[in-house]
């Protein structure tokens, strides 16, 4: 078995610096990648899944050491090859695709330049060969058109096609092992679905091994042949896809696939409550005309209009370049429509200007996507929770008051008032944003991707605590999600874009159950895992 | 391209006006009459109301400067009261010193700054860092003619290397040029070895966390070439800006330099122009100034496109 293994990771332990809240980023962790086969890492952030494939490569950070163990590639112990032989091993037997596909390139070089430089780098070929290779294996990736795509900027494609460029990159010599890290977490379901097939094809056309870092239940069920659970560090358990998913052994495995939202939205009632926003044909177009330059016109959003009612959760689903965010911005006039009308509490607020418009900004309040970069580092979190209450004219001491109670609400010490965002954890944070939103009590709550960056396990927390406020409140909220699964669990009707336009628009239950649109049913088939129900603890598949 | 190129270009037109309307107005609002100086010291009254008389200055203001415009839009920079010389002609002669003395510091600036500031950023927290950094903040700290003297001294005095002070054309041969310019073009570009040097490291450091160098290194890339092909490139955009901006702020400088180390370029010229109430030249010669400033700025942003093919104009 061992002089089988692609890769053979035995006993490793990585040593965090001093200052980490644990003493090691993995800790004696061990197992094999056959050929053939793909092996998910699957775990939350923190767990070290990330740590071990940069220990395998050789691109640990300076201040990650790994203390004990082997990680041999092919029989060859890479922990303590030397630098020149790392080198060698990079890009022939061992490759790595990464989760960004929009930085993991570099911006200023042309994509067939990116993939020859590996040829440049391992192989004798001339250049004229090197970019016949480049455009000989962007064509077995399946990208348009490889003879004009070779030149082209990293800007000038998709995600889809960048993680594409990624994988001809990573297997253009051929590695034995191949390990991909999160390669589909920033991608859309569709053009997911579509790497995943790829990565699969690839991998079963050559007989490479993967090494695929992943959070995604939905994903480990699409490709895994094994999989390998780690939280803090260490391995939980190991199996193969149908073990793991169909009989976890271990309380976190089967909490973590019990945090998956299930696909199959509960039945709701009609909520029947009073308009708090209606838009009507709110139009946004981007672009510039103007002295001497060409126009560019993009329709961020195109005639979009619904109804939202208090105590309601209306979601917007639908992938990057949608015109999800740009409504939702719209509404919250943090960029002005360029058409159609919002009404809010009776009154019109597409069209007003700013100064009139200010006592209305107290009654939309959205959470964001990233909560690490939506909350200033600066500034305590109680200076955060009083500076919009302090403007709309409460004083100081009462905006503190509500501050304590909010901080109680959402699950957090009130005591914890006078520290700093990155005290907190990012689901503490995201808490703190959504407290954040309530402190000028809003009527509508907008929340723009508000779970996707978070763990499952937090993600089905802010879930519920979402719901609990939306329910005390009786909101109005906008959920807008690119994840199904999420939307399936937490809105009472949805609403599908696509290129800018409503595709689709009706209660939750029926339009997952019988979608009408082509491009809706196209997206709940992508959805990674979509026949595989993780909600009892255990997968049925 | 083209229609942004030719709108920045038309751009120039309204900030040339008002860098001419500036300085003329400047010159005959402050005290100093140039008829009085060419003059001297015993000339009557009605011999300096003569020369004022040939020399146009008793027109209006107006009509002094309509003429002085229309001169200039058809190529004539007018005749120098001092030199009684045309205007361009002096700029001609003067122009080789300056350009020669502000390309070679750039050149050696950048020479210098650009791989310390790459090395600074590759082995940060380490000595060389520490020794680059510790390097720029007395390069900031050090008053340049302190430095000259220093070098002069050793190079100069000391070991007879290099001339002391002095200019020779580059018609007479590169050897002697580059001789002569080598001590005041180090001296010079000290200060802004240790700016860009700074940015450099900034800049590349900022490079260096990026995803794409992480992607590089699984390649199995050097780090030399990681370094030089990589992170370089996208680290440009800021350094060429203060490169451009230390170019800009050599030329305008050479007033000072080029006294501090008599080399008889457009410095040198301005000063005495100005010291002999010389309208023309000064008019001319600051006009000059401000045309190569918004050049080199237009030349900057020209550059971005070159350097990251995401911005367009």
């Amino acid at each position: 078995m061992t002089d089988m293994s692609v890769l053979e990771i035995q006993n490793l332990t990585v040593r965090l610096p001093a200052s980490a809240d644990r003493d090691n980023a993995v800790t004696d962790i061990g197992f094999t990648v056959n050929p053939g086969e793909i092996v998910c890492v699957v775990g939350e952030s923190g767990s070290g899944k990330s740590v071990t494939a940069q220990a395998v490569m050789g691109l640990l950070p300076r201040e990650l050491t790994p203390t004990q163990g082997v990680t041999r590639l092919d029989g060859e112990d890479t922990l303590t090859a030397s630098s020149q032989r790392l080198r060698d091993l990079r890009g022939t037997q061992m490759a790595m695709i990464f989760q960004e596909p929009m930085t993991a390139l570099n911006p200023v070089a042309r994509v067939g330049t990116q993939i020859a430089e590996v040829l440049e780098i391992h192989t004798k070929l001339t250049a004229s060969e090197r970019r016949a290779r480049a455009i000989e294996i962007m064509d077995a990736v399946q990208l348009p058109d490889p003879d004009k795509m070779v030149d082209a900027y990293p800007h000038q494609l998709s995600g889809g096609q960048r993680q594409r460029i990624m994988i001809a990159m990573a297997l253009v010599l051929d590695p034995s092992l191949l390990i991909a890290d999160e390669p589909t977490t920033a991608l859309d379901v569709t053009t997911q679905a579509q790497i995943l097939k790829l990565i699969k094809e690839m991998q079963q056309r050559r007989g490479t091994g993967v090494l695929f870092i992943t959070h995604d239940f939905g994903v480990v069920a699409e490709i895994a042949d094994r999989v390998v659970v780690m939280q803090h560090g260490r391995i939980i358990e190991q199996g193969t896809r149908d073990q793991i998913l169909g009989f976890p052994q271990q309380d976190y495995t089967k909490m973590l696939m019990a945090s998956v939202p299930s696909m199959t939205p509960p039945e709701r009632t009609p909520v029947g409550g009073p308009e708090a926003l209606s838009v009507s044909h709110l139009d946004k177009t981007y672009g510039r005309r103007g002295f001497l330059s060409q126009s560019r016109i993009v329709q961020a959003a195109q005639d979009v209009s619904f109804v939202l009612r208090k105590g309601e959760t209306l979601g917007i689903v639908g992938e990057s370049g949608s015109g999800k965010s740009t409504v939702a911005r719209c509404i919250a006039r943090l960029i002005d429509p360029t058409k159609g009308s919002i009404t809010l509490q009776g009154r019109e607020i597409a069209t007003l200007p700013e100064t009139r418009l200010r006592p209305y900004r107290r009654a939309v309040q959205i959470v964001f996507q990233d909560p690490y970069r939506s909350l200033n580092p600066r500034r305590t979190v109680g200076q955060s929770l009083t500076e919009a209450p302090m403007n709309f004219g409460i004083t100081r001491q009462d905006a503190l008051t509500q501050a304590r109670d909010l901080m109680s609400l959402v699950g957090l010490s009130p005591d914890a008032l006078d520290r700093y965002p990155h005290q907190f954890s990012g689901g503490q944070r995201q808490r703190i944003c959504i407290a954040r939103a309530l402190a000028v009590k809003p009527d509508v709550l907008i929340a723009d991707e508000a779970v996707s960056a978070l763990d499952v396990s937090v993600q089905a927390q802010v879930l519920e605590l979402l719901d609990d406020i939306r329910e005390r409140y009786n909101l109005a909220m906008l959920f807008i999600t690119h994840d199904l699964r999420v939307a399936a669990q937490i809105c009472d009707r949805l609403i599908v874009m696509k290129s800018g336009k409503i595709v689709e628009q009706g209660a939750t239950a029926q339009v997952y159950a019988a979608p009408q649109d082509s491009y809706t049913r196209l997206l709940l088939d992508a959805a990674p895992g979509a026949n595989v129900e993780f909600g009892q603890g255990s997968a049925v598949g | 391209m083209g229609p942004y190129l030719l709108k920045r270009l038309l751009a120039t037109i309204p900030v040339m006006l008002v860098v001419a309307v500036f300085i003329f107005l400047l010159l005959r609002l402050t005290p100093g009459d140039p008829a009085a100086m060419i003059g001297g010291d015993y000339a009557t009254e009605a011999q300096i109301d003569e020369i004022r008389q040939t020399l146009g200055l008793n027109e209006p203001l107006l009509t002094q400067f309509v003429i002085w415009i229309g001169n200039i839009l058809q190529g004539d920079l007018g005749e120098s009261f001092f030199f009684k010389k045309q205007v361009s002609e002096l700029i001609v002669a003067r122009i080789e010193p300056t350009l020669s003395l502000s390309l070679v510091t750039i050149i050696f600036t950048v020479a210098i700054a650009v791989p310390i500031g790459v090395l600074a950023a590759y082995r940060h927290g380490s000595w060389i860092d520490r020794i680059v950094m510790g390097f720029s903040v007395l390069g900031f700290s050090v008053p340049v003619f302190v430095i000259g003297f220093g070098l002069i001294y050793v190079f100069s005095l000391q070991l007879s290397w290099f001339p002391v002070q002095g200019y020779n054309r580059i018609g007479n041969g590169v050897t002697p040029w580059i001789h002569n310019l080598i001590l005041p073009a180090l001296a010079l570009s000290v200060i802004f070895v240790a700016f860009i040097a700074r940015m450099t490291r900034t800049s590349v450091l900022e490079v260096l966390g990026e995803d794409y160098i992480r992607t590089a290194r699984a390649k199995g890339q050097t780090e030399t070439k990681v370094l030089m092909r990589h992170a370089l490139r996208n680290a440009a955009v800021p350094i060429v800006t203060v490169i451009g901006f230390a170019f800009a702020i050599l030329v305008g400088g050479v007033v000072v330099t080029e006294s501090v180390f008599n080399i008889p370029g457009l410095g040198l010229l301005t000063v005495d122009a100005v010291l002999n109430r010389d309208f023309p030249t000064i008019q001319a010669v600051v006009l000059l100034f401000s045309l190569v400033y918004v050049m080199i700025n237009l030349a900057i942003d020209l550059s971005y496109t070159l350097l990251d093919p995401r911005i367009r104009y």
